[in-house]
């Protein structure tokens, strides 16, 4: 049995900190958004656009491209972030969010360059996903589908017939990357709807499965350098992360799941506790 | 009409490499031939609806056609979100073949019984919601959805309809047919309802009433152009579905109805399933005419809105039968 319970400690590099302090700044447009959500992705978000997606955001509708999509769609700051600073969107959209004049809303819609999917509404990236994964092996493509998952949205039926459809058909070009941050919006996961033995389920949906803390970049690029981590099986990444990382007042803290008219003073106090260095 | 549908498919996929299907747990040797033949193309997917459509939605938005049959009560109720939020949302080439639309599974009971599914998917914005009269029609209708950009709803009925169409009644999506003309009243149909409405009108005619009939196997988009020149024409105006009262063909033609503020203004009724869940079983013949979607009925009602009898008594008279 694979154990699921697995201690997050990794310290956040500069870059990991710019990333928030960005993410942060797009916060400050809106004064309000799921930053809890977003933060806990930050470095799976990170390894895949830096070193394994192969995208083009020169050409976004490249046919060959990895196909990337974020279901659980709230996490939404962290991706506008990697978006931006890749070249998928201009860096002054962000200065708009959730703006009547911007592209970027408080979930991601298909309309804004690299995404794939709307999504926002959970329980539906994955089964869109294997919609991918099933027309690339068909197309005899190398074309790979990553899908990032919440716990929270594991708590939808749909999650698990995709899972069901996905082994099924053995999608070796399919990935999915469970944001295991152990909080929902209304307490912790064991308190909602407990998911364990996760590690465990995924197995036995026929997925080869693996665990890492979802805040080390090595254990992370790891991890997607070594997929399918069974042959002919799909996969999934089992990230241990913490709801709100980086941000002492709001890691695990479900009052950060979701924020509403946010504060000149809490966004300082957002900014210092990210000061590089 | 569902045979002819699915032979369509498979047709339309030996000649096309963008059509792939998916059923969820369908009938023992449906589309044996599509499965044999492109087997790649082909998968049933077990009772999953919201998978499905995520997967189709997938698929499409990949430059796929993708053709997604159940029964219309699971393809429209209960993956809605999936409908509204996948296949929508991203305009996506979706077909959606909804097996027994209206009373057809009548001995099965309300939750096989599709009689809200045009309302609901005619709310979605991007859906195509479509109703053929028979089988004929229906071949007519499916090439055409190779190339129609967004969603679609195609609504089955039972099989082995009567043929009321023929080729002159050429098919264009978003396109009413004009199936007789008259200027004593009008009778709008949809789906296997124009039957009912074409023996109305012969009804008529034996009394010396002569009826238009507007067949609309495209609910939405709505053919306002040709409807109005149909209401234009006559100020008796009865539609009859097979389908809930709210939201049908019979509200569509409402909307536009009341919008026209005609003058004088038109003597108007809906023909249709009253607000309720459907109680009893039987056959689906015998619960349209519980429900009064007879030809019998249809002649009734137009008899009366053109004698300008108190149309709301003879409603409330219809109504007491059903309750």
């Amino acid at each position: 049995m694979i154990n699921s319970t697995s201690s997050v400690s990794s310290q956040l590099d500069d870059r990991s900190l710019h990333l928030r302090r960005t993410a942060v700044k797009i916060l400050n447009v809106s004064r309000r958004g799921h930053l809890g959500s977003a933060f806990s992705i930050v470095e799976i978000l990170r390894v895949l656009y830096d070193e394994i997606l192969r995208v083009n955001p020169n050409d976004p509708e490249w046919d060959q491209r990895d196909r990337f999509i974020l279901s659980k769609g709230q996490g939404c700051l962290s991706l506008y972030v990697m978006l931006a600073e890749k070249g998928f969107i201009e860096e002054s959209e962000l200065w708009k969010f959730c703006q009547s004049d911007g592209i970027l809303g408080g979930h991601p819609e298909h309309k804004i360059p690299g995404i794939e999917a709307s999504t926002g509404s959970l329980g539906h990236g994955l089964s869109i996903g294997i919609g991918f994964a099933l027309n690339a092996r068909y197309e005899k493509s190398d074309s790979r589908t990553f899908v990032v998952i919440g716990d929270g949205e594991s708590n939808e039926g749909s999650i698990w017939e995709g899972a069901l459809s996905a082994g099924k058909h053995k999608l070796s070009n399919l990935t999915v990357i469970v944001d295991y941050n152990k909080n929902q919006s209304y307490a912790s996961t064991y308190e909602v709807q407990d998911l364990e033995p996760l590690c465990d389920k995924w197995q036995s949906f026929g997925f080869g499965v693996r665990e890492v803390d979802g805040h080390d970049i090595g254990q992370l690029r790891n991890a997607f350098e070594n997929l399918p981590f069974v042959p002919d099986k799909p996969s999934v990444l089992i990230c241990h992360t913490v709801k709100g990382k980086g941000i002492s007042f709001a890691e695990n803290n479900m009052e950060w799941h979701h924020k509403n008219r946010l504060t000149d003073s809490e966004i300082q106090e957002l900014l210092q506790e990210l000061e590089v260095g | 009409m569902r045979q002819a549908c699915l032979d369509m498919v498979y047709e339309l996929a030996k000649t096309d490499q963008r059509v792939f299907f998916i059923g969820s747990d369908l009938g023992v040797g449906t589309l044996d031939k599509f499965k044999d033949e492109m087997p790649d193309r082909f998968f049933m997917e077990g009772v999953s609806e919201a998978n499905v459509i995520g997967m189709a939605t997938g698929l499409s938005l990949e430059g796929k056609i993708t053709y997604v049959n159940t029964i219309a009560t699971f393809l429209t109720r209960r993956c809605f979100e999936q409908v509204v939020l996948d296949a929508c949302l991203h305009n996506a080439n979706v077909r959606l073949i909804g097996n027994g639309g209206g009373l057809v599974y009548a001995p099965l009971g309300p939750t096989h019984l599709a009689v809200e599914d045009i309302a609901i998917m005619r709310a979605i914005p991007n859906m195509t919601v479509v109703a053929p009269a028979d089988a004929d029609e229906m071949r007519r209708f499916m090439p055409l959805t190779l190339d129609h950009q967004g969603p679609i709803y195609i609504r089955l009925a039972k099989g082995y309809d009567p043929i009321v169409t023929t080729d002159e009644h050429k098919f264009e999506i978003g396109k009413a047919i004009c199936m007789r003309q008259g200027s004593d009243a009008l009778i709008i149909s949809t789906g296997i309802t124009l039957k009912v409405a074409l023996d109305a009108a012969e009804m008529l005619e034996v009394e010396g009433a002569h009826a238009s009939v507007l067949h609309m196997p495209t609910i939405k988009p709505l053919d306002v152009e040709s409807l109005m020149v149909s209401l234009s024409k006559t100020s008796v105006v009865v539609t009859v579905e097979e389908h809930s009262i709210i939201g049908g063909l019979g509200s569509a033609v409402a909307e536009t109805i009341a919008e026209a503020n005609f003058e004088p203004s038109k003597r108007f009724r809906r023909m249709a399933i009253p607000d309720q869940f459907v109680e009893n079983y039987g056959s689906q013949d015998s619960l349209m005419a519980n429900y009064e979607l007879t030809a019998e009925a249809v002649c009734s009602l137009v008899r009366s809105l053109s004698s300008g009898l108190n149309t709301n008594l003879e409603m409330q008279k219809t109504y007491s039968n059903i309750n």
